[in-house]
């Protein structure tokens, strides 16, 4: 790639920085925004842990900076609370875990990991992150427009959606552009990866990561359209007086409401889950590449049952368009419909059970180094296993519909995400830190992350399995103290609080060893301190503009560790043997 | 450093990048439309006093509307086949044919709009005509883009037809693929909204 005119001239810090085409510049943008913001999502449920532990009490020295619109004399209104925990969901999942999962390592590591100079569309990918950032400010702004940020929870149902306060507006203009960029981040990682791989990398020698993100492009770029017209319609709504999801002869407050009426609250719903439910898949698709890196590098041998894992995740990426409405089992559905719905959740698990089998299986005779990456890639197995079986009893309507809407519900997916997906993206800083900094994090740091945090995690979110089995709701202000079945389990509450600000102190060790490490930590020896065998590896450290030196030919599979035979225990794609 | 197969076509999928994003991008845009095309069926089949389209809309206009909008399908077309016959002069008259189409729609929907407004029909009116101005405003938003998108290549970015010719061939037809699938959403929305 040298000697072509684009390498010559240095650019300014505005292009080289900021409004840079390099995708490793874009995807580190989205990595330390959606850090950001997972970290501000974080302390909007610490806020809310709080107001359950402890209800109606002052907020200890922040209850009085909150102001007296949503906390007066330190203590949370019940509209506050609902709105922290919309945008508690939202930020998490939209604004956190997506654009760090998809944005940051997708961006940074999948062309690396194919051999491409960089993506295929660079200004696209720029454009991507610059509509990703204004939906995030938008919906930060929304907490300061009157009545507060959305709090209709992140699902948004309507009526309730349709008539909430104009934070519900910024929501849904916040999402469009959210759309809009992943839309973009889609169609740029489906054309790389599909043209853009170095001579030799044929599909079946992609490493797992860039199946993963591939699957996930197919499922952003095919799911979010459904709510990008959703949230139009809601729009249209709210703005222009439409009843698109309002049904004839709503009453609110005692007063008809003024509307044409006739719409179906039932079509959002739909619409809704027809995107959150392969976004749930993007959420843990991503995760699961991550793993399959660590795991194959740190155990020093193929993964198992590679062909298995690819075919797994692309039925996993068909069969997640066909489950959203086990969502809906309570909405009164037909039983033909219900049963349908029923049959493809229990499939859909069977794609997932294999991929977490294989994964397990890779560690069966393995040296595995327990490095600070392996350990919450190891964490991450254990903990996805918990949230996909408490998921089972959801897919089914017999054990769902007393399940549904309770805490269970919100320790299954938070064990699916918090300890799932997280921790993953947790062993992917660790592990690709070296590759972007030159050194590596901090070892022992990292251990007190880990252990601290897989603790505290089991602390908050298997309290809510027990807490939703004894039948305490969910989007209660006060933790069900109102309810008196609640009563045997409400102890509960405190301890997943407690838990949770421990959480919170433990993530503090991670921000210190991330940004210190930077300049202080151990200096990571050579372009590949891990010896893995991906391509992502075999370039200089810090890749430069345009990644390779020479474009890389593939000649091997992507973990061809302990080949007999020979001195060192693993042989780079790029390595002719 | 050059990103490869901008201009030429990859031996795998016999497609260039943008071509294989401009699918991509009209795959989207499918679930996009498609969603609110059900949504228009779900609100159909559940309202039994569901209006005719020619109780509020005049069908001519849309007609000549659909007249207009597939006639610059067509010139789209001409201009892509006159850049491969190397005749950038002809392609750019072409272009220009096209762009002007796309605002003679726009005006004639403007129009349109206005006279419902004059009527005293709006959005909250009712859910008929509530998904009319939905569907047909998204319609024309992705009418603006394709003037947008247009009105640069035909003018500031013309330059390149003589400078990188293939490049700008390939641009013509990929924007061309993408105004297709505007049209294509019209001759759908035509029926639907005014005929049916």
């Amino acid at each position: 790639m040298s000697g072509s005119h684009d390498d010559h001239h240095e650019l300014g810090f505005w292009r080289k920085y900021v409004f840079s085409t390099d995708h490793k510049v874009i995807g580190l943008q989205y990595g330390i925004t959606a850090l950001c913001f997972l970290f501000f999502g974080f302390c909007l449920v610490m806020l809310m842990r709080w107001q359950l532990a402890y209800p109606d009490m002052p907020i200890p020295i922040i209850g009085k900076w909150l102001g007296a619109g949503t906390t007066p004399e330190g203590a949370m209104l019940p509209e506050f609370y609902n709105s922290l925990g919309a945008m508690h969901g939202t930020i998490m999942v939209f604004l956190g875990v997506v654009p760090l999962a998809v944005g940051a390592f997708g961006n940074y590591v999948l062309p690396l990991q194919i051999g491409a100079p960089d993506m295929a569309f660079p200004r696209l990918n720029m454009a991507s992150y610059w509509c990703f950032l204004p939906g995030g400010l938008i919906m930060l702004v929304s907490f300061f427009v009157p009545g507060g940020a959305a709090n209709s929870g992140w699902t948004s149902y309507p009526p309730l959606a349709n008539i909430a306060t104009t934070g519900q507006t910024f929501w849904l203009v916040g999402m469009v552009f959210l759309i809009t960029s992943s839309l973009l981040g889609a169609v740029n990682f489906i054309v790389t990866t599909l043209h853009m791989r170095a001579p030799g990398l044929t599909m079946f020698k992609l490493p797992f990561f860039v199946w993963a993100q591939l699957v996930t492009s197919f499922l952003l770029l095919l799911a979010f359209p459904p709510l990008e017209a959703a949230g139009v319609l809601q729009i249209m709504d709210r703005v222009a007086g439409t009843s698109f999801f309002l049904p004839s002869g709503l009453v609110v407050d005692g007063v008809p409401l003024d509307v044409a009426g006739g719409g179906s609250p039932l079509l959002w719903q739909h619409l809704f889950w027809f995107l959150a439910h392969p976004e749930v898949y993007v959420l843990i698709l991503p995760a699961m590449g991550i793993v399959g890196e660590i795991v194959a590098c740190n155990t020093r041998k193929p993964l198992f049952g590679y062909k298995t894992l690819v075919y797994s995740i692309i039925f996993l990426g068909f069969m997640s368009f066909v489950v959203w409405a086990h969502h809906m089992f309570l909405t009164g559905m037909g039983t033909a419909i219900s049963t349908f719905f029923q049959t493809t959740t229990m499939i859909i698990s069977i794609p997932s059970v294999i991929i977490l089998s294989n994964l397990v299986i890779s560690l069966w005779g393995g040296s595995i180094r327990f490095n600070v990456p392996m350990l919450f890639a190891l964490g991450f197995l254990p903990m996805f296993g918990i949230g996909g079986l408490t998921g089972l009893p959801l897919g089914l309507t017999a054990t769902d519909i007393p399940l549904h809407d309770t805490y269970y519900v919100i320790g299954h997916f938070h064990y699916v995400v918090a300890p799932g997906s997280l921790l993953a993206l947790f062993a992917g800083v660790y592990f690709w830190y070296p590759k972007v900094t030159g050194r590596f994090m901090s070892e022992r740091l990292g251990k007190i992350h880990f252990w601290g945090s897989i603790i505290s995690m089991n602390g908050i979110f298997f309290s809510m399995l027990v807490q939703g089995m004894g039948g305490v709701s969910r989007r209660l202000a006060d933790g069900g103290a109102t309810y008196a079945y609640a009563e045997p389990v409400l102890y509960l509450n405190k301890v997943m609080s407690h838990s949770a600000w421990l959480l919170g102190i433990f993530q503090l060790f991670f921000i210190y060893n991330f940004f210190v490490s930077r300049k202080k930590g151990k200096e990571a020896v050579g372009n590949n301190p891990w010896q893995a065998t991906t391509l992502d590896w075999q370039t200089p450290t810090p890749p430069p503009h345009g990644n390779f030196s020479e474009i890389p030919t593939v000649y091997h599979d992507p973990y061809e560790y302990s080949l007999p035979g020979r001195d060192d225990d693993y042989l780079p794609q790029n390595v002719e043997a | 450093m050059e990103i490869p197969y901008t201009v030429e076509a990859n031996p795998d999928t016999g497609l260039n990048n943008p071509k294989l994003g401009v699918w991509l991008f009209l795959a989207s845009e499918i679930m996009l439309f498609g969603a609110l095309f059900s949504t228009y069926l779900l609100l159909r089949v559940n309202d039994p006093a569901w209006p005719k389209g020619e109780d509020y809309l005049s069908w001519p206009i849309a007609a000549f509307n659909t007249v207009v909008l597939i006639t610059s399908s067509v010139t789209v077309i001409l201009a892509w086949g006159n850049l491969q016959l190397k005749k950038p002069d002809k392609a750019r008259i072409f272009l220009w044919i096209t762009v002007a189409l796309a605002f003679v729609f726009l005006f004639a929907k403007f129009y349109e709009y206005n006279l419902k407004f004059s009527h005293g029909y709006y959005p909250s009116t009712n859910n008929f005509l509530a998904i009319y101005f939905t569907l047909t405003g998204l319609h024309g938003l992705h009418v603006i883009g394709g003037i947008v998108v247009m009105g640069y290549f035909v003018g500031p970015g013309f330059k390149m037809a003589t400078e990188r010719p293939q490049q700008f061939t390939n641009r013509i037809e990929v924007v061309g693929l993408y105004w297709h699938f505007v049209d294509l959403v019209w001759i759908f929305l035509f029926p639907i909204l005014y005929l049916l």
